[in-house]
């Protein structure tokens, strides 16, 4: 009774259906072309720029009433950022959410490819802050369109190969370029070059968001997505050495977590859904862990 | 126990909460209301306006209430709120020679028709701090005569003689672009780059347009005119045929006035730099003038040497909404990607000092 007469009331997941279609246009055309960037009339979202707001539009233009919504941030369900997104969409949609990456149809995540295999029916949002992985060799976005157009990718080598000749090692670690499909070197967003190989030929569809960039791409299933390296210096995984400390998973990417002012580390899953359910009590899921056994 | 990842959801519940008490300060004092905001903080609401790109003089101030006083927070308030309006169609052009005019002065003229009216401006105000504004209970009743009625802009006198280059007029089925609706690239008409620059910060544009008069891409410019005032703002709709009012808003316009250029077929004459906003708001409408003819650069065939006249550059670093959004998207944990750069540090130090080790059995030998 008491509510403002002008307050505001969104549509379904928060995007005007003439924003969702164009949002949409722009999917179904990244579809038909991997790994191409295509233009998108990127909205002001309610959240900042840089903060998610491509993956979100993307979610917002593709989520349906009986999706289940999972989001993450850095593996994790309950990081802050993860929680925010979360939140908006379950007050703007009203959609079932979930932190089990077996459950959910949809999940956005930022920084994470899930440790669990994904399915055909499951759509992976990635959060994308620079689209263009030519961006940080050439700052001109009318010099990378012409060279994405024409396949010129010999800078993108001959900066892998500056590294080796410098360090004796592709310095990339994350945001690693890949070739989709045989044609668009992609910027994976910036997961740990360990989730690359989960890329290729996934069952689920991926899509990727920038919104400050305006910028939409996507990995159809069953693609091949091939991280780019050289013969003598193949592509090469990295995860630390160890198991752990929760779980005691050994093929998991981990989170490095200084316990004192002594500089002890333990090394935890990032994926806390895959973690908890190493651990078997799914019910335990969001509730605070009891003293974590010590490495 | 380890809880560095857990209890985000009452943490933020948690920073809202504090953030509300933080707003409304000392109980104690008094709440501002946004009447006072709307009629004492006006040139502050004027700039959320303008990069806010809405003319909502009540919800700029709401907004500058909700953001404490911060001009960016208040204008992506503004901006994500104006994101959701339906659209009916675009209004018809302004008229700002037809403006009732508060302010207009020339710098090109010692008096032109119409004459020089100062209006409200801080301009040869002793910047000396005043106990009495912060009371101002008797203040003396200006003479101004009310708003001016439709007078010649000072630029269409030097057009009349040819001596400056046309205003480019739009051709009626021409559709103006609008980089809200469709995203930009490059390069990008004249019409999009003014709509940028609008909607760009007001201490990017300064800077900008400083540098071009410390000669990064110098242009001469005088300032033709500054005019500031009420125009209407019509519409059009289709059922109807013919424009009716919409109302009246408050505009800045600057018509800068730069060095002149001829070519074996033109006569020399001055150039254009453009600049118009909401509200009072002079810095910003000079500073895009000077920004605007910068980026003509290509257009009038002139080298592009300074940062202002490159076009890339400035359209995609104007926006503060996007710039403060990224920058500080860095306070987002990032801990998976740092601990992939941690893993390759450890590695490379580790063949370092196997190499030097191995140096120094060399040299021992």
């Amino acid at each position: 009774m008491n509510a403002p007469q002008n307050a505001p009331a969104y549509n379904f997941a928060y995007l005007d259906e003439q924003t969702k279609r164009m949002i949409r246009r722009a999917i179904l055309k990244a579809v038909a072309i991997p790994g191409y960037q295509v233009p998108f009339a990127s909205r002001e979202m309610p959240m900042p720029y840089g903060w998610g707001t491509g993956g979100v539009q993307v979610t917002a233009a593709i989520l349906g009433p009986d999706d289940v919504l999972k989001v993450i941030d850095q593996g994790a369900d309950d990081t802050t950022n993860a929680v925010s997104i979360r939140k908006f969409f379950q007050k703007t949609a009203g959609v079932k959410t979930t932190t089990s990456a077996r459950e959910a149809t949809v999940i956005q995540t930022r920084h994470r490819i899930p440790e669990t295999p994904l399915t055909g029916n499951q759509i992976l949002v990635y959060q994308v802050p620079i689209p263009d992985p030519l961006r940080y060799l050439e700052p001109r976005e009318t010099e990378t369109r012409r060279m994405h157009a024409l396949a010129e990718y010999g800078l993108m080598h001959v900066k892998l190969y500056e590294d080796i000749a410098r360090h004796g090692h592709i310095a990339t670690t994350y945001a690693y370029p890949v070739k989709v499909d045989g044609r668009y070197v992609m910027d994976p967003s910036p997961t740990p070059k360990f989730d690359n190989p989960k890329m290729d030929g996934c069952p689920a569809l991926q899509l990727f968001g920038a919104g400050r960039e305006k910028r939409i791409y996507a990995i159809p299933p069953h693609t091949r997505v091939v991280s780019l390296d050289f013969d003598d210096h193949p592509f090469e995984r990295y995860r630390y050495d160890g198991a752990c400390a929760l779980c005691g998973a050994t093929d998991s990417y981990l989170d490095e977590i200084v316990t004192d002012d002594r500089g002890t580390r333990m090394f935890v899953c990032s994926d806390t859904d895959y973690c908890e359910g190493r651990r078997g009590d799914p019910e335990e899921a969001g509730a605070p862990q009891a003293e974590a056994p010590r490495p | 126990m380890y809880v560095a990842v857990k209890g985000g959801e009452r943490a933020i519940e948690n920073a809202h909460r504090l953030l509300a008490q933080e707003r409304r300060g000392d109980p104690a004092v008094p709440e501002l209301s946004l009447e006072q905001i709307g009629q004492q903080l006006t040139l502050a609401v004027d700039r959320v306006m303008n990069e806010g790109s809405l003319y909502d003089r009540e919800l700029a101030a709401l907004a500058i209430k909700q953001a404490r006083g911060d001009s960016i927070e208040a204008i992506f308030l503004l901006r994500a709120f104006r994101a959701t309006l339906p659209r009916f169609g675009m209004s018809e052009l302004i008229d700002t020679g037809a403006m009732a005019v508060d302010r207009r002065i020339s710098s090109t003229f010692k008096d032109i028709p119409g004459g020089q009216v100062l209006g409200p401006t801080f301009d040869y105000t002793h910047r000396l701090l005043e106990t009495q504004s912060a009371t101002a209970d008797d203040i003396a009743p200006a003479s101004a005569e009310g708003k001016l009625p439709k007078m010649p802009r000072a630029t269409d006198l030097l057009a009349a003689d040819d001596l400056i280059e046309r205003s480019p007029q739009a051709s009626e089925d021409e559709r103006v672009g609008d980089l809200t609706q469709d995203p930009l690239s490059f390069p990008a008409d004249r019409d999009l780059r003014l709509q940028n620059l609008a909607r760009g910060d007001e201490g990017f544009l300064l800077a900008l347009g400083y540098s071009t008069q410390r000669g990064y891409g110098r242009n001469h410019p005088f300032a033709g005119e500054i005019r500031l005032g009420d125009v209407e703002v019509e519409f059009a709709p289709e059922e109807i045929g013919f424009a009716v009012p919409l109302g009246r808003i408050t505009v800045t316009e600057c018509q800068m006035v730069n060095q002149f250029r001829g070519s074996a077929t033109e006569p020399p004459r001055f150039t254009r730099g453009y600049g118009l906003g909401f509200g009072h708001c002079e810095r910003k409408v000079m500073a895009m003038a000077l920004v605007d003819r910068a980026l003509r650069a290509r257009e009038l065939g002139e080298e592009a040497r300074g940062p202002a006249q490159d076009e890339e550059f400035v359209l995609s670093h104007s926006d503060n909404v996007q710039a403060t959004g990224f920058v500080e998207h860095l306070k987002l944990p990032h801990h998976v990607d740092f601990q992939a750069e941690l893993g390759l540090i450890r590695r490379l130090r580790a063949e370092f000092e196997a190499a030097s080790s191995d140096e120094v059995r060399e040299a021992a030998e």
